[in-house]
């Protein structure tokens, strides 16, 4: 099952998910890339069913862009957060999106935040979260090791640990892990986790 | 989500007789709802009928010359069994592999090879297929949770080389190497997987293809008949290969006579 966690350090947040796409027993693909780029300084991940998840996302990157070419000016990632809320909210009762959402992103007046929206439009700032059967070996180790104002090494040191102990612990643990940070510089990928390599293809 | 209806579309209501007052839009196109006291329970039968229809086995896989698309042809419906054609050529240099039900397939593919040519006519340019799986994406998305089965690879060589896409009618679209859809995909996956190189030649691969099919079609009940096996070069699709699948066994496995370890001779005496 899909596993995407985050946390908040000092001066940036980090999301971690899992590149499985899964269907019953068949994995289709392992380096399915969840976590989207919602706009320079935010990232977005989500886990939950496939068509919802991209369509989802996709929808609220492209709304979060046109906020930013009407009005000039970036949305802050609470606006941001709640925006996304009231999506999921509104669609609750007549076409729901099966779709968690860890909403990361750094302001420059607030720092790094963190937001867990669940798929019943559940919204709650938090410094740490996680979501699938993963969150229940990951937030157990967050909870003890985490502090607030973690380096960057610190809390992929964290981050490593839970991996490690998904991959050890869940029946069907998936292989792969992608890790992506927001700071001051932007929302950029920050490395894999890779145990499984697919066939090489030589880049053109 | 608002429905996507324009495969619905007809042209004679663009072309009506306008009403007295201008800008007055005609009803939105829509289909029939059926006549039932209880329509979630006839969308609830009417995807159970079509869910053993995945019944079958289609892969794709891109490699240094192209993609492959290869597929069985069976299909069962109760007792009864056929063969249909299950690579849809799309336009000629795009496929569509058929899982589900083929209606579906069929009605959705054709509808997207319009909307592709239209896509053509409008830009002066080819359609990537990455806009072909997202269009298709889109509309069936757009028809989630009516009971569409539809389980599909689009495969075409565009501008930026081969591409290969999986989508399905839960919305899902995924972009990859390899891919295997079917009742039968699992066993087509272990061969395909086995096989595989970036650098195959064209007629290794189109054996692997071949191969994989077959070695589902022997495991899985659904899946048999016919393997297709096309090619998507940069010219096009080429169809390759339709091969019975009891003749490949005997290509692959020839009957070896056996030698007889003990005979029986009849009793002698009491």
């Amino acid at each position: 099952m899909e596993c995407v966690f985050g946390l908040v350090g000092n001066g940036f947040a980090i999301v971690v998910a899992d590149t499985s796409a899964v269907h019953s027993i068949l994995v289709h693909k392992s380096n399915e890339d969840k976590i989207m780029v919602l706009d320079s300084h935010k990232l977005i991940a989500a886990s939950g069913e496939p068509g919802d998840r991209v369509q989802f996302t996709e929808y609220i990157q492209k709304n979060v862009a046109l906020y930013q070419f009407r009005n000039g000016i970036p949305l802050t990632t609470a606006a941001a957060a709640n925006f996304t809320r009231g999506e999921l909210a509104t669609a609750l009762r007549k076409n729901p999106y099966f779709v968690n959402v860890l909403l990361a992103g750094y302001d420059k007046e607030t720092g790094p935040s963190l937001y867990y929206i669940d798929y019943i439009a559940t919204m709650h700032k938090v410094d740490k979260g996680a979501f699938g059967y993963g969150s229940y070996f990951s937030l157990s180790m967050m909870d003890r090791h985490y502090h607030s104002g973690m380096s960057v090494e610190e809390a992929i040191d964290l981050v490593d640990k839970c991996i490690m102990e998904i991959r050890s612990r869940l029946v069907v643990a998936p292989p792969n892990f992608v890790i992506k940070i927001v700071d001051k510089d932007g929302a950029r990928q920050y490395a894999w986790r890779e145990s499984v390599k697919d066939a090489p293809v030589p880049s053109a | 989500m608002k429905l996507d209806t324009s495969g619905l579309e007809s042209f004679s209501t663009l072309t009506a007789p306008g009403d007295d007052v201008v800008g007055e839009f005609s009803a939105p196109p829509s289909f029939q709802l059926p006549n039932s006291n209880d329509f979630d329970g006839f969308v609830k039968e009417a995807i159970q009928m079509v869910k053993p229809a995945k019944g079958t086995t289609t892969l794709a896989f891109i490699f240094k010359d192209g993609v492959i698309v290869a597929a069985d042809s069976r299909a069962s419906m109760g007792g009864y069994i056929y063969s249909v054609k299950k690579i849809i050529e799309i336009n000629p240099y795009m496929l569509g592999t058929m899982a589900g039900g083929a209606a579906d397939c069929q009605f959705w593919h054709r509808n997207l090879g319009i909307k592709c040519r239209l896509h053509e006519l409008a830009n002066k340019r080819r359609i990537s297929v990455t806009g072909a799986s997202k269009l298709l994406a889109n509309i069936l998305y757009s028809y989630r949770g009516m009971g569409l089965s539809v389980g599909t690879m689009i495969a075409g060589w565009d501008e930026t080389g081969p591409s290969l896409y999986y989508v399905d009618s839960e919305g899902g679209r995924l972009k990859g190497t390899r891919f295997s859809v079917g009742s039968g995909s699992p066993y087509a996956y272990g061969v395909l997987d086995n096989g595989y190189r970036y650098d195959l030649s064209v007629e290794e691969a189109v054996e692997l293809g071949r191969r994989a099919i077959y070695h589902a079609t022997f495991r899985d009940g659904a899946s048999g008949g016919v393997v297709s096996v096309y090619h998507v070069g940069p010219e096009g699709w080429k169809k390759w290969t339709g091969d019975d699948v009891g003749d490949l066994h005997y290509q692959y496995y020839p009957v070896v006579p056996s030698t007889v370890e003990q005979e029986m001779v009849e009793a002698t005496g009491a």
